[in-house]
Parts: C-alpha cells; structure tokens; sequence
C-alpha cells in the first residue's frame, strides 16, 4: 500500500497530503485530538477526586500522611528531567542527529524505568501495609471508616497514570529503534515530536496527581 | 497517481483476495468492511429485539425473567455500541467524508484500519461474555444493581470499553480529516451537509467518549476489586456513576443522530433538485446542538436524587436544544417548497425520516418537561420516544443512505420496486410496533418488564405483530441490496443528478477516487 | 390516521387522576399533546403537501433557487423557543410543588428491596405489598432501599422517585380519590422486577385509623398467618403449586430430599442431601445462601433476618407444611 511504505528521506510523503508540511501538521492536529481525549479521560477521575475529597476532608487527609512524599518528589523530578530530555531529542531529530537524538531518547526511557520502579516500590509497601483499595482494605488502626476510597482513587489514578507511563516508554523505544536506523531527518521528524506531546501530557497529569495525592496538608 | 483514462480498474478490483481487504487502508474498503460487521450486528441485535416482543406478545412467560433481561441488555448494548453508534460514522461516513471533500483518503488511514479492529475486538470481547452468565444489566449498567450481578457483566463492560477506542480512533480522524484534506477551493461553507454532520459528531466522539471509557474501568474495578467509588457502604454514591455514565451516553444520542440528519440533508437535496434551505443555519445548529448536549445530561435523572436545582438547569438546557433541532426540521420541509421531487427510495426514507422524528422530536419536548417527566419517566412512553428518534431517525437515515450511495459502492443498481417495499413494511412495522408504545407509557407500563398486568395486553400484542413486520422489511431489504450486488445493472456515474463530489467519479470510484484533482468553485447544492 | 384515534383517546389514555398532582399534570399534558399535535400537523402536513405539489413532471424540470430567508427563519427559531420555556416553566412550577411536602404530611416509611416494599408507620404498624393511606390528607414518603436501586411509581398519582440505598429519598401526594391504585418499581433492578408491585389503598380517614391500630393477624391460625406472608413476601419469586418461579415451588416441597450443590455451609464443595425439615426451612429464610439446592445455584434470596416475626416465621413454615 502506498501509504506503508513512504520514502521519507527526500521529503516524501503519503499519497493523501499535498506535501510533507502538510502531512506532518496533520498529524500533530491528531494528535493533538487524540490528547483531548486523554485529558477527558482523566478529567473523569479528577472529578471523582473533588467530589470525594470535599465529602470526606478527613480521610483524604489521613489518607495523605501514608504517602511517603519523598517517593512522589523524587518521582516529579525524574519526570521534570524526562520532559527535558525529550525535548532534546526532537531537538536533535530536526537537526538531522539521529545518533545524538536516539541517546535522549533512551535517557527518557529509563527516566521512564525509574519512575516506574519508585512506583511499583511504593505499591508493595502499602500492599503489605494493607493500605488496599475500597473492599480490600486491611490496614488495622486507620481513624477513618472510609479510608478504603481514599486507596481506591490512589491506586486508580496512579494506576492509569502508570499504564500511560507504560504505554509512553514504548512508544519511546519504538522512536529509538528507528532513529537508530537514522530515519529521522529535518523534514521528517513526525513520530518523535508526536510522541514527545504525548509525553509532556503523561509528565503534566503526574504535576497534578503528586499535590493533589502526596501534599494535601 | 494512476493513469487518467483507465477506468476499468477501481477501488474493489484494485487488489484482490480476503487478506487485502482485511489489510487495507482505503477508505471506502474499511467502509464496506463497517457495513458487513455493522449489517451482521444488526441483524443479531433485531434477533435479540424479536425475542424481547415474543415475550411480550402476552402475559405470562414464555422465557424466564433472567433471560429476557439478557436479551434485553444484549438488544440494547448491541443496538447502542455496535449498530447505531458506528453505523452512521464509522460505516457509511468512512466511505463517504474523502469523497465529500475531494480528499484521496482520510488523515489517518492505519488509525482507521485500526479502529475497525477495535471494534471487531471489543465486540468479541462482549460476545463471550454470553457463555459466561451473561449480562442482566440493561445497556446501561446502573450501580449498584452491575456491580452485584453476575461476572459476565465485566465482559460486556470491558468490550464496550474497547469499542470506545474504535470511536475516538474514527472521532479524531475525522476532524482532522475535515480540518486539513479538503480539496482546492473547498471552504468549511462548501462542504456537504453530511461532512457538517459528521464533523460534530466526531467532535463529540473526541470528547464525550473517554469519560465513558473511564466510567466503564471504574465499573469494571468495582465489580473486581470492589473500590467503593458507587458503593454507599465506603461513602460512593451509586448515583455519581449515572452522572459519569450520561454525560457521555447523552452525547452518544447525538453522536447517533447529527450525522443521521446530515445524510437527509443530502437526500432532500438531491431528490428535490434544489439549494438546501439555510445552509448556514443548518450547518450551525449541527454545531450547537453538538456543543449544547454536554449540558443536558442531567435530564435522564429528574426522578434518580439528584438536586432540584441541577434538574431545573437540565430541563432549561435540554429546551435550547429543541430549537436548532427545530430549525433544521423546518429547513428541510422548506427545500421542498418549489423542487422537483422524485420518490426513489432513499427519498422515500428521507420523507420517513422526517414524519417519524418530529413525532420522535415533540415527544422529547414532552419528557425534557420535568413535570411531565416525572410521570413517563422509565415508562413505555420513553421507549417509544428513543425508537422514533433512534431507529426512526438514525436507521432511516442509514437505510436511505444505504441505497443513496448504493450505486456509488458496488457500481451496481438494485431493484427499485424491492426498495420501495421494505421500506413500506418497515415505515408501517415501525409505527404499529411503537406507537402503542407511547399509549402504553402514558397508561404507566414500566419499561424493562418481564411480564405485565392484563390491563396492557393488547397494546402490547399490537406492537409485537408490529415487529414482525419489521423483521419482515428487513429481510426483503437484505434481498434487494444482495440481489443488486449479483444481478444488479450496471450504474451510471450520477443516477441521481446530484452535485456533491462523489457523483463526479466514476462508480465505483478508483483507488485514489479521483482521476485528477478536484476543484470547487461554488456550494455544493447548486440546482439551478 | 393515529391521529384521530389519538384526539380521541386524549382524555381516557393517562391513568385516572387519584391525587392533587394528577390534575396539573393533566392539564400540562393536554397543553404538551394539542401544541405537539399541532406542529406534527404543520410538518407533516406540509411535507406531503409540498410532496405531492412538487412531484417531479418532466427530467428536467427547473426549480426555484431559494437559499435562505432571515424572516421566515428568525420566527421558526423564535415561536418555538418562546413555546419551549412556556412549556419548561410550567413543568418547573409544578415540579416545585412536587418537591415541597407540607409540614403537617403524615408520614410513612417505605423500604424496597428485592423483590417487595415494605411499608412502616409510626404506630409500628408495618405491611407489606400493599399499604392504606388516608383520604384526603397530604402524605409524606420516606424512602430507602436495602440492596439495589428501585423507584417507587404510582401512575394514579402521577408520582415517581428512585429509591436508593444508604439514602433517603422522599415523595408527597394528597389522595383525591378513594379507591385502590397500582404501584409498580420503574428502576429497573432483576428479575424480579416486574413482580415488584403494590396496591396502595386510598380509605377515608375514620377507616385508615382504625386500620392503623389494628392486628393484622388477629384471630388468625398459623397457617393462615403463613398464607398472609406467603402472598406479600415470598409470591414474588416462589409459586404455592410445585411449579419453579425464580426459586423452587413450595408444593410438596416439605420434607422432600433436597440435593445441596452450593453454599456456605457446605464443607469442601462436596454435594450433600438434606430432608426439608422445620430448621431446613428457617435456615433456608434467614440465611439463604447457607445450603442451595441443585438447579438454585445462581438464584439470588436475600436473608429475611430480622424482617420476619417469630408469628410470621412460624406462620410462612406451618404453611409450606401444608402444601402437600
């Protein structure tokens, strides 16, 4: 099929776009669309949390203190830092560096492995804990009848914010493949800088997920 | 680009064996891939609804309550996810918007391939939820009932889950397919009606459809893990999940119907030989209704608890929503005024579509009343009035746009007369079926029951004898399109003397559906 | 034409008016048909009008070139918007009124759960199926659910609330009319759903209050008190012939061999067989998912603990006793 298999590297692009300008802002309006969907997705969980944190101050405020706000400062930064390096990365994806841009990339995957890793650490202590979502909570001691919820919209929130993270460092190392294989160059840099969206949102939704979870104080 | 003159090649002979096709990242083949599924989905959901009127036809059982409940949820998950809601866009809108916008393809064309998987996936996915109980929930999944009913509700939820993503992949596609590939001198006031249509309802696919996404994963970890977030008992609320579930699903009703009213545009048009009437009001009010029923979701729920206020803001809300629906009624009556109108049969439905939704149309003003809805709420009365609006409004308009575009597909016409006899029998099937429906709400029938008092018995058996009808129509309209597609003669390029861009191809149209690069130079209901 | 047939039947096709609401409604419902019918007329009307006027004559026939007219749009936008909030402050006032019991309403506590409502006064009275109201006097409904959500509908009284658990929801009518009116649950919640029904009695007052202090088992055997229960909690979901509904047939039923596949008494899983005796069959009340029997596995009971007096109790075995 002709859109399969483009030559990109003189400036070549689907049979369907007038020109390869054309083709690459069309695919940053989608996916531009497609983070739309992302932010609503996420807007549903956002909305849950206001609901509940203002019916219930307290547990939400209890439920804050078992979080270790080190683990989620740490988390940010690392975050913070692979923002930057991705943007390095398209960065050099423009300036026709496949090598120097695949580098940035892998530096943003395992940016991506660290985050992960700090999460799943965090998880197996409160899984151990008992601190366990609605039904499952087993933590004795806990001052409030209902900290149960506050776990549950923990464990849903990071939880789909942890599968995006998953999701990102794929498609990061499917970027890093290709520009080993020097496929980017200054007139065709779609994928990295379509992914390098992605991942700021992934980075942006994790700034709003560490106040509103770790520092409710 | 392929050679000018060579006409004997196009877009089904193009490449040829099943695996091209299930490879395939032309539009119009992933159209005609939507149609067999989208056909094959609907002919098992009417199979399930046949089951529901058996049933009914009298009082007293002839299946248990359990599993009329399944047909009931199957009917109506089947129906909403996998017929009605890619029927419009995903089937005949991928076949259509390129060629509407004299574009080679759509933006994303392996998006697009991809989304159909999704829902072939998603749909599996609910199928087997069959042999494992079943779902019992309704298509709408109300807390706390899913959440203690059997596991075979997660099936369906996680598949509904998925054929969200086949939407949003086909919402995003289309947008910025009418954003960025629309032909020389096509201006956003050029396109067809029916792109106008299609260009709202995926801006309503792009937004609405995630928060059903979500809704659904909070379902499905309430019934796994149990996280309390609908559940009274953790301080939830069972009712916040029908704020979460409407506010997509109210969406999802115009996702079902704006392009439907799209596609009238076209007919009306076209069978009148005549400028639409109002273009810019007609193609605003697409807009506004799609902006404006984010805020209405609330009137599904004037009886559920929610607070007095939000219901007065609901009804107030829901009204404005009348009018643009209103306006474009009245445009399309008025494009009539002087035309020269011809009854081929997908006029035929475009007439039914207009005389079933204003029915459909005024009795929504009736329940978006909060007074009056208080008593027709969850009644009949509300079954009848979403078959006026859904299957009167929307599968009119898929069946008109069926036998519209028909000849541009396959190259081939089919048999008139055929055409124009379903669409008698489904016309009167439908209003026997659903007219007693009204009578029946408003005598406080419950909808959702097994069995019911003598009292309603006629009415009901009425209505059953209604569906057979139907059943009947459909299978004379599946003969008539497979009839033409082996024995049909041979289509000209225009049949119908239109004068959107895909009439100016040749039927079928080639791979890349122009032979040289289209220009336009006027609107696209110039009749003169 | 429906048409004709519905003008017709305007009058006679909503329920008839048992309450102070049912009479607004009515009138905003018969505003709502004629103003709908009138615009269906119009449309339709003109649709075939202009169908049949405009058929096509000749294969090339002209037409007029007619591509908008602000006038004639403006006032199709305009006249209906104007009739929409005419017809949405209408519906709001009367739903104000709804919404707002008086102070001196006498009230009742209505309980769903699956499948039957249960209906507490002050008094301590409690019914259950069917429940008395006072003629003539506002009426006040609190109410709640013990598992799902089930609304509590009266056509008669043009009323309908949902009824959700771990919430009170509430609901006010003033009888108008005596009389005995069907109640259905219109939220959808199971297979008994449709069986979910009660009778609410509109009696005059005098009647309602000797009603109210009065026993409803007195002078009554066991075995009647049985039958009393059988028709207001177990009919739902159990037939008194042999019969399985959703749970088995009580015909017979006493001191058969049951084989018990499924439960929480069961040890191991292993399947076990059971004579229905007396504690059988108390067991099988209060606890139903101690022993299930084979073909009951999926059935859903909910424990009628603490629901039930030891009369009633005894009342609903001595009577599965006697069905033989």
């Amino acid at each position: 099929m002709s859109t399969a298999n483009v030559d990109r590297s003189g400036g070549g692009h689907a049979h369907h776009f007038e020109s390869a300008e054309h083709e690459f802002d069309t695919s940053k309006f989608g996916t531009w669309l497609f983070l739309c969907t992302e932010v609503l997705m996420f807007g549903g969980l956002f909305v849950a949390y206001f609901i509940f944190s203002n019916l219930f101050p307290e547990t939400f405020l209890e439920g804050s203190k078992y979080l270790d706000w080190k683990f989620g400062a740490v988390n940010t930064a690392v975050l913070l830092f692979s923002s930057f390096t991705m943007v390095l990365a398209i960065y050099y994806a423009q300036q026709n560096n496949n090598k120097k841009c695949a580098n940035m990339l892998m530096i943003t995957f395992v940016c991506g492995l660290i985050f992960m890793v700090i999460k799943y650490m965090e998880y197996t202590h409160k899984i151990e804990m008992g601190l366990l979502p609605g039904d499952m909570f087993a933590f004795q001691g806990a001052e409030s009848s209902n900290l149960g919820l506050y776990f549950s919209v923990y464990y849903m929130m990071t939880g789909l914010h942890g599968s995006h993270v998953i999701v990102g460092m794929g498609l990061i190392l499917w970027c890093w493949f290709r520009a080993r294989k020097n496929e980017f160059n200054s007139g065709y840099f779609t994928p990295v800088e379509c992914v390098g969206l992605f991942w700021h949102l992934v980075d942006l939704i994790w700034i709003y997920l560490f106040p509103l979870l770790y520092l409710i104080d | 680009m392929s050679s000018a003159a060579d006409t004997s090649k196009n877009y089904l002979n193009h490449e040829k064996g099943l695996w091209s096709w299930l490879t395939t990242v032309d539009h119009k083949r992933i159209g005609i891939m939507y149609m067999i599924t989208v056909l094959l989905f609907f002919a098992i959901g009417g199979a399930f609804a046949m089951l529901i009127r058996l049933e009914l036809f009298a009082p007293g059982g002839t299946f248990e309550a359990q599993v009329y409940n399944q047909f009931m949820t199957f009917h109506g998950a089947i129906m909403v996810f996998m017929v009605i809601i890619p029927g419009i866009p995903a089937f005949l809108g991928n076949f259509v918007l390129p060629l509407h916008l004299g574009a080679k393809d759509v933006a994303f064309p392996k998006v697009n391939l991809m989304s159909w998987y999704c829902l072939i996936v998603g749909a599996i996915i609910s199928f087997i939820s069959l042999f494992y109980h079943g779902a019992d929930t309704g298509w709408t999944f109300y807390t706390p009932y899913s959440i203690q009913t059997d596991n075979g509700t997660i099936l369906l939820v996680l598949g509904a889950f998925v054929m969200g993503f086949s939407s949003i992949l086909t919402g995003v596609n289309f947008v910025a397919t009418t954003h960025r590939l629309r032909c020389k001198g096509m201006g956003f006031f050029q396109m067809p009606l029916f792109v106008w249509g299609l260009y709202s309802t995926a801006i309503l696919q792009v937004i609405a459809t995630p928060v059903l996404g979500i809704t659904l994963l909070l379902l499905a970890a309430e019934k796994i893990m149990g996280i309390g977030f609908f559940d009274p008992k953790l301080g939830g609320d069972p009712v916040l999940f029908q704020h979460f579930f409407w506010f997509y699903s109210h969406p999802a009703v115009y996702i079902m119907i704006l392009p439907a009213m799209g596609i009238i545009s076209e007919l009306i048009t076209a069978f009148s030989r005549k400028v639409i009437f109002g273009y810019k009001a007609i193609a605003f009010s697409s807009v506004g209704i799609a902006a404006v029923s984010f805020f209405v979701w609330g009137h599904h729920m004037f009886v559920s608890g929610q607070s007095e206020l939000a219901g007065v803001i609901f009804s107030f809300l829901t009204m404005l929503v009348g009018v643009p629906t209103a306006i474009k009624t009245f445009n399309w009556v008025a494009t009539m005024y002087k035309g020269s109108i011809q009854f081929q049969s997908p006029m035929l439905y475009a007439l039914g579509f207009l005389f079933l939704f204003t029915i459909g149309g005024v009795t929504g003003i009736m329940l978006a009343t909060m007074a009056m809805d208080v008593h027709f709420h969850d009644t009949y009365f509300v079954v009848a009035h979403f078959h006026y609006v859904m299957v009167g409004g929307t599968l009119m308009a898929i069946m008109g746009g069926i036998y519209y575009w028909f000849p541009k597909m396959f190259g081939k016409m089919y048999s008139e007369l055929g055409a124009q006899l379903s669409f008698v029998l489904i016309f009167v099937g439908f209003n026997v079926t659903f007219f007693p429906q009204f009578i029946l709400g408003a005598k406080g029938m419950p909808r959702r029951y097994h069995d019911y008092p003598e009292a309603f018995s006629f009415l009901n058996s009425v209505s059953s004898i209604g569906s057979w009808t139907i059943g009947l129509g459909f299978i004379v309209a599946l003969i008539v399109i497979i009839h033409g597609l082996l024995k049909g003669a041979k289509a000209p390029d225009n049949p119908w003397g239109a004068k959107t861009l895909e009439w100016q191809t040749t039927s079928p149209p080639p791979h890349e559906n122009f032979y040289t690069d289209p220009v336009v130079t006027g609107g696209p209901y110039e009749y003169r | 034409m429906f048409w004709v047939n519905k003008a017709h039947a305007s009058s006679s096709i909503m329920p008839p008016q048992a309450s102070n609401f049912a009479g607004p409604v009515d009138s905003l419902y018969d505003f709502l048909y004629w103003s709908s019918l009138i615009s269906c007329i119009l449309v339709i009307g003109g649709l075939v009008f202009f169908a049949f006027k405009y058929k096509r004559k000749t294969a090339n026939d002209s037409t007029a070139y007619i591509s908008h007219n602000a006038t004639l749009e403006f006032l199709w936008s305009f006249i209906p918007f104007v009739i929409f909030l005419a017809v949405f402050a209408w519906g709001w006032k009367i739903f104000y009124d709804m919404k707002r019991a008086p102070k001196n309403a006498f009230e009742i506590h209505v309980v769903g759960q699956k499948w039957y409502w249960d209906f507490k006064y002050k008094s301590g009275k409690k019914t259950t199926g069917t429940f008395k109201v006072p003629y003539n006097k506002p009426i006040k409904l609190i109410m709640t659910s013990r598992d799902v959500l089930h609304s509590f509908y009266v056509p008669a009284f043009r009323i309908k609330q949902d009824v959700i658990p771990g919430r009170y929801t509430t609901l006010w009518f003033t009888a108008t009319k005596l009389g005995t009116y069907q109640m259905f649950c219109t939220e959808y919640c199971g297979s008994g759903h449709s069986a979910m029904l009660a009778k609410v009695e509109v009696v005059p007052e005098a009647e309602f209050e000797e009603w109210l202090s009065d026993d409803p088992y007195k002078g009554l055997s066991m075995a009647e008190v049985g039958q009393k229960v059988f028709t207001q909690r177990c009919i739902a979901c159990h037939n008194n012939t042999a019969e399985k509904k959703i749970g088995p047939g009580f015909k017979g039923l006493y001191g058969k061999e049951r084989l018990i596949v499924a439960g929480t008494t069961l040890k191991d899983g292993k399947p076990m067989t059971v004579k229905a005796d007396d504690n059988y069959l108390r067991e099988s009340i209060l606890n139903p998912n101690a022993k299930k029997a084979k073909g009951y596995e999926n059935a859903v009971m909910t424990s009628f603990q603490g629901q039930l007096s030891d009369n009633e109790l005894d009342g609903i075995i001595e009577y599965i006793k006697q069905l033989k």
